[in-house]
């Protein structure tokens, strides 16, 4: 199998890496990479668990292609934290938005790429952003309260 | 086209585990040289909170601080044997185990204190905080650390205890059937609204209102986060998921999430739920178990509330737009049982 070096922007470092002919990004930031923070759901864009941001935009990495990320910035939830957790989730941790916490990581990336497109959006926008993405222990409820939270400034003002 | 609006209503006895060989869970609690102690369990923590829960009643029983605790749930190979994580069985069963376990070695803790203070086990208390002192006497006190380090260094003695849950076996009346499956029920209410639309057959529920009894809800937080995540997937069961939309045939069955239906952040209702807190006699420090109960009652609701809203009965799950049409054409239109 034909290896390929890609070189990237991993959460603010940069990274390099071989991935193998055909392989998704998913599977590369795992395996390749060993960023676990992205999941594998369904491995076919149905369920948002993967989701990661390129350059910023929300993509389910188990549909792109390893070596399409060849000098781009890549984000996962690993990168969400600094010395303390960020704000986002924080307030995922105060709405109990989380219980098995599979589907979390897809959820944070997703809310990320909304806050950072639209600060302040309002209960349908934040909705429409998470739509893409499953959640089979919450009832969503717990997650549409928290991403309003840092919106309105509840959280991390 | 109309839409047509009901209301259904369901209440529900949901029992807490089972009875099947006695239903046992065993807990291990021992303490580290550092004062704090381990709980093992090798029922596992699904993102329910049982070892949230586990924790509280060790940090009770023990009376010790909560932060004190660590509960190990990592290996059923070499932890203690118990049944599992289902049939909302985790706090009732494990948190039995628990309590019985950090009985024993509380008393083995307040053994080593005394000795260690030179009092009579009977006359210490604990302060919840890491302290253990005589009744009356706060002064003559020693930590938890000292005591545990006193047992561990000086005295030779194994601060542990050991906790098993068990129910007798039932019999059954060979001429009734009658037996006692379970020891213990909760109870919840459910009452949601619908609109159903005659043309399309499609329903929407619009509100939901709920009643959950839990005995005591020792974590509130994480009661009501079960109780609204369960409960959309009780609604999500009653109105779209199906693995076999064409029993017995596997044809056309749901391979994927395309066709494996789920309803989405933008289907919510909204939920209002009341908890109900009747202390079980038998549940640790009187909890029961949201657990499953917290999804079953959404089924029936929904079915009668469709059949509030258009006089079709469904028998079948889910309630899917063909079922709700073939039977507003096989009964010539929507009956609605009354006007909301
Ligand atoms: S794993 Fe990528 S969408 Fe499900
Ligand atoms: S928390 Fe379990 S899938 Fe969302």
């Amino acid at each position: 199998m034909a290896m390929k070096p890609v070189t990237f922007t991993l959460n603010g470092l940069a990274k390099a890496a071989f991935t193998e002919d055909g392989q998704n990004l998913l599977d590369f930031l795992r395996r390749g990479v060993g960023d676990m923070a992205p999941k594998y759901g369904c491995g076919q864009g149905g369920c948002g668990a993967c989701t990661v941001l390129l350059d910023g935009v929300p993509h389910l990495s188990c549909l792109t292609l390893a070596e399409t990320v060849e000098g781009r910035r890549v984000d996962t939830a690993s990168g969400l934290a600094g010395a303390t957790i960020s704000p986002l989730q924080e307030a995922f941790m105060d709405r109990f938005a989380a219980q098995c916490g599979y589907c979390t990581p897809g959820m944070l990336m997703a809310a990320t790429a909304l806050l950072a497109k639209n600060p302040r959006p309002n209960r349908d926008e934040v909705i429409e952003a998470i739509s893409g993405n499953i959640c089979r222990c919450t009832g969503y409820e717990p997650i549409i309260a928290a991403i309003l939270d840092v919106a309105e400034g509840r959280v991390g003002a | 086209m109309t839409i047509h609006r009901g209301r259904g209503f369901a209440c529900i006895n949901y029992p807490i585990g089972m009875n099947l060989g006695g239903d046992p869970s065993q807990a291990l609690v021992h303490s580290n040289p550092d004062g704090k102690f381990t709980v093992a369990l090798s029922a596992i923590d699904l993102g329910q909170g049982m070892k949230s829960v586990c924790r509280q009643i060790a940090a009770e029983t023990l009376g010790i601080p909560v932060e004190d605790v660590y509960v190990d749930t990592a290996d059923s190979d070499t932890g203690p044997h118990d049944m599992g994580s289902f049939a909302s069985r985790g706090t009732h069963r494990m948190g039995n185990a628990v309590i019985m376990a950090a009985k024993e070695a509380r008393s083995v803790m307040l053994e080593a204190a005394a000795e260690e203070l030179e009092v009579d086990p009977a006359d210490l208390v604990t302060d919840g905080k890491g302290n253990i002192h005589v009744k009356g006497a706060p002064s003559r006190s020693i930590t938890t650390m000292a005591a545990s380090q006193a047992a561990q260094f000086r005295q030779g003695r194994t601060i542990a205890g050991r906790g098993i849950f068990l129910i007798p076996l039932s019999d059954v009346d060979p001429e009734t059937g009658e037996m006692t499956p379970v020891t213990t029920f909760a109870h919840a209410a459910m009452l949601v609204t619908v609109e159903v639309c005659d043309e399309t057959g499609e329903v929407t529920v619009t509100d939901m209102q709920s009643a959950y009894e839990v005995g005591r809800a020792l974590n509130p937080k994480l009661v009501e986060q079960q109780l609204r995540g369960g409960a959309w997937m009780g609604m999500s069961h009653a109105a779209w998921e199906t693995t076999e939309p064409h029993y017995p045939s596997r044809d056309h069955g749901a391979v994927d999430f395309n066709g494996y239906l789920m309803p989405g952040p933008g289907d919510l209702a909204p939920h209002h739920i009341s908890i109900l807190e009747r202390p079980a006699a038998d549940g640790p420090f009187g909890g029961k178990g949201p657990g499953e109960m917290c999804a079953n009652p959404v089924l029936p609701a929904v079915v009668n509330a469709v059949f509030d809203a258009v006089g079709v009965r469904i028998d079948a799950l889910p309630v899917t737009p063909e079922k709700v049409l073939r039977g507003l054409k096989s009964q010539g239109g929507a009956k609605p049982r009354q006007r909301l």
